[in-house]
């Protein structure tokens, strides 16, 4: 249990200072683009949240910084998080998108980390073989390749050059969102290209550590007791062997979340796919800093949930850490 | 004393020598590590001579525009009627330029803040220790697009966004590198002797992680060619700076991949890759050569299937 506390302490310092770094970077950053920035919010914006803004970001404000500072906690803590340029909250924006890349992200994460830990596993069940020859490389060297060039290649190839997916987009022009298959199956269609570049870029991240951790774990007594039982193979490697590998690649695996979602950030603009990942890239060239600001906030909290869950993942796999 | 050195001497520069030959040899033993060597001399020429290899100016708009790749354009020509070809060997100066200054950088910012928490242990350790924790969970990419917006884009911009979001993994790395030394018995000595941690932590403790150091150095050179090349991607750079992200950047802004010069998109693309990997299959080969549980197995393996054949 005060293992769980100790991290439940970390997601609050790590909120807290995600908060800070938004509340500082206007302020110490050099040049007055904050400034700029909401000058042109005036007019669109209503008197109220335009004033919540200037505390946020330090302009136009006759108060100490300590005030604004409490001030902005005050209206983070209670759900206000601003308005975008188009004064709509930034919530109910973040809200809009977050499906779609829920969505992809979600599901290409977690199958990208089944391939990863299966094939570590595998590849360190047999060590020296050929699987383990050709399969953890291949997807070491990929994991190194940026995201957006497995992208490109897959859209020239596939949408480009084959003309079987489509290049761009969440569904077809036109098709009216509805759970129809055939809606649904143009969704999926068009999720194909993306789902891949971040599978092929993100398997690569957990092989490793998979595989080198079923090495070490391999050589342990309770391994061999368990083969001098006369188990079967694929219990001795699931059961055994597997589930005490797999608990530093449960907390690897939240550590490379933020990784990932930076790698959506890029897939998402490449296919203009329009989830979080291509509202943050319009963001940028909108100069829409609240709802950047914003963005990054919900990065941060989504990074900080996997977190805490893959901490209880472990909780519940290793009995001894809910002593620690 | 002038005779016991002179006596002591010709053994120890012998033993290096040979320590250094086993070295050179399990380099050139590894294939990985042969392979990201040639990768990266190849760029390190390139970016040292880019004359002497591209034919034509990186930014004269002289050409056809978007043509696809002929013998006098090996690449293909943007849609300003630039040289695509040219364009990439030039851009690798600047590219290989930033990596490499924002890795050496972050090396150093690692190794401050890892090994002073080690050493000093307490309270000081706790605060280093969560600030790394909280600069490891931010989301690297988001936090990174959030600083470049505010800053002019361009080459400085970059570098600086880069080494602040890229320490955070190294310094913990070396921080625990830094615990199994902290009481070893010349640093006790150090201590003894009176000297300040400032020379300790510099003097005595840095030198014993020198591969560590290497290993840290190109573990980030791999993440800041990705993360230099994804932000220019997104339009965070200064298109015209000759860097492979921007002209992917140019490249996605004119549809290249639609409009005829794929390889305008595709070539850059692969360049940056291609950096990526040979830093990544050096830093892999360098675990391999220090930590033998790593090396492949695969030779034993086959005399044991000789054996029972």
């Amino acid at each position: 249990m005060r293992y769980l506390a100790r991290r439940l302490g970390l997601f609050v310092v790590t909120l807290w200072a995600a908060l800070t770094v938004n509340f500082i970077i206007p302020r110490v950053m050099p040049g007055n683009e904050a400034q700029a920035v909401l000058a042109t919010f005036r007019g669109t914006v209503n008197p109220a949240a335009l004033k919540a803004l200037e505390i946020q970001f330090g302009t136009n404000v006759h108060q100490s910084v300590f005030a604004s500072y409490f001030q902005y906690l005050g209206n983070c803590l209670t759900g206000h998080f601003g308005v975008t340029a188009q004064n709509v909250s930034v919530v109910s924006e973040i809200g809009s998108k977050l499906p779609w890349t829920l969505g992809l992200v979600g599901i290409t994460t977690v199958i990208a980390f089944v391939i990863g830990t299966v094939a570590g596993a595998i590849s360190a069940w047999r060590r020296g073989g050929r699987f383990d020859g050709i399969v953890p490389p291949s997807l070491f060297v990929l994991s190194t390749v940026p995201v957006f060039f497995v992208g490109l290649l897959l859209i020239y190839v596939f949408a480009v050059k084959l003309g079987w997916l489509p290049l761009e987009g969440n569904y077809s022009i036109g098709a009216t969102p509805s759970f129809s298959a055939s809606f649904i199956g143009d969704v999926l269609k068009h999720a194909i290209l993306p789902g891949i570049s971040l599978v092929v870029v993100t398997a690569g991240l957990w092989v490793y550590s998979m595989r080198n951790n079923m090495v070490t774990t391999i050589s342990e007594d309770y391994v061999k007791m368990a083969r001098a039982k006369g188990l079967k193979e694929t219990r001795v490697m699931s059961g055994y062997a597997g589930r005490n590998a797999i608990l530093p690649n449960l907390t690897g695996f939240a550590m490379q979340i933020g990784y990932v979602l930076g790698g959506s950030i890029a897939v998402e603009y490449l296919f203009s796919y329009p989830g979080l990942g291509y509202l943050f890239y319009t963001s940028t060239t909108d100069h829409d800093l609240p709802l950047m600001q914003g963005l990054f906030l919900f990065y941060t909290l989504a990074v900080l949930v996997c977190v805490l869950l893959a901490d209880l993942f472990t909780a519940v796999l290793d009995p001894r850490m809910r002593e620690a | 004393m002038a005779v016991t050195e002179a006596l002591s001497e010709p053994p120890l520069e012998i033993e290096a020598a040979v320590a250094r030959g086993r070295f050179l040899r399990a380099v050139m033993r590894n294939r990985k590590a042969v392979i990201g060597a040639i990768i990266l001399f190849v760029m390190a020429f390139t970016a040292a001579f880019p004359g002497l290899i591209a034919p034509h100016s990186p930014t004269a708009a002289l050409y056809g525009q978007n043509s696809p790749p002929s013998g006098s354009h090996l690449l293909g020509t943007t849609q300003l009627g630039q040289d695509v070809f040219s364009q990439l060997v030039w851009s690798t100066r600047l590219t290989l330029v930033v990596t490499l200054i924002v890795s050496a950088i972050a090396t150093l910012i690692s190794t401050v803040v890892g090994v002073t928490a080690a050493y000093l242990g307490g309270a000081a350790d706790r605060v280093l220790t969560v600030i790394t924790d909280i600069f490891l969970i931010l989301p690297v990419l988001p936090l990174l697009i959030l600083l470049a917006t505010y800053l002019p884009p361009g080459p400085t911009s970059l570098v600086i966004v880069l080494c602040i979001t890229s320490w955070a993994f190294q310094a913990r790395q070396l921080r625990s590198q830094g615990l199994t030394v902290r009481n070893r018995d010349f640093l006790v000595a150090a201590r003894a002797r009176g000297e300040r941690s400032f020379y300790i932590i510099l003097v005595e403790i840095v030198p014993t992680m020198t591969s560590l150091l290497v290993a840290s150095f190109l573990s980030l050179a791999v993440y800041v060619v990705g993360f230099a090349a994804t932000l220019q991607f997104l339009g965070l750079g200064n298109s015209g700076e000759l860097m492979w992200g921007t002209m992917l950047y140019n490249a996605q802004q004119a549809s290249a991949l639609e409009a005829g010069n794929a390889w305008w998109a595709l070539a850059p693309g692969a360049a940056v890759a291609l950096l990526g990997s040979g830093f990544a299959l050096l830093n892999y080969a360098f675990d391999e050569i220090g930590n033998p549980a790593l090396r492949p197995v695969r030779r034993r393996r086959k005399r044991r299937d000789r054996a029972s054949a």
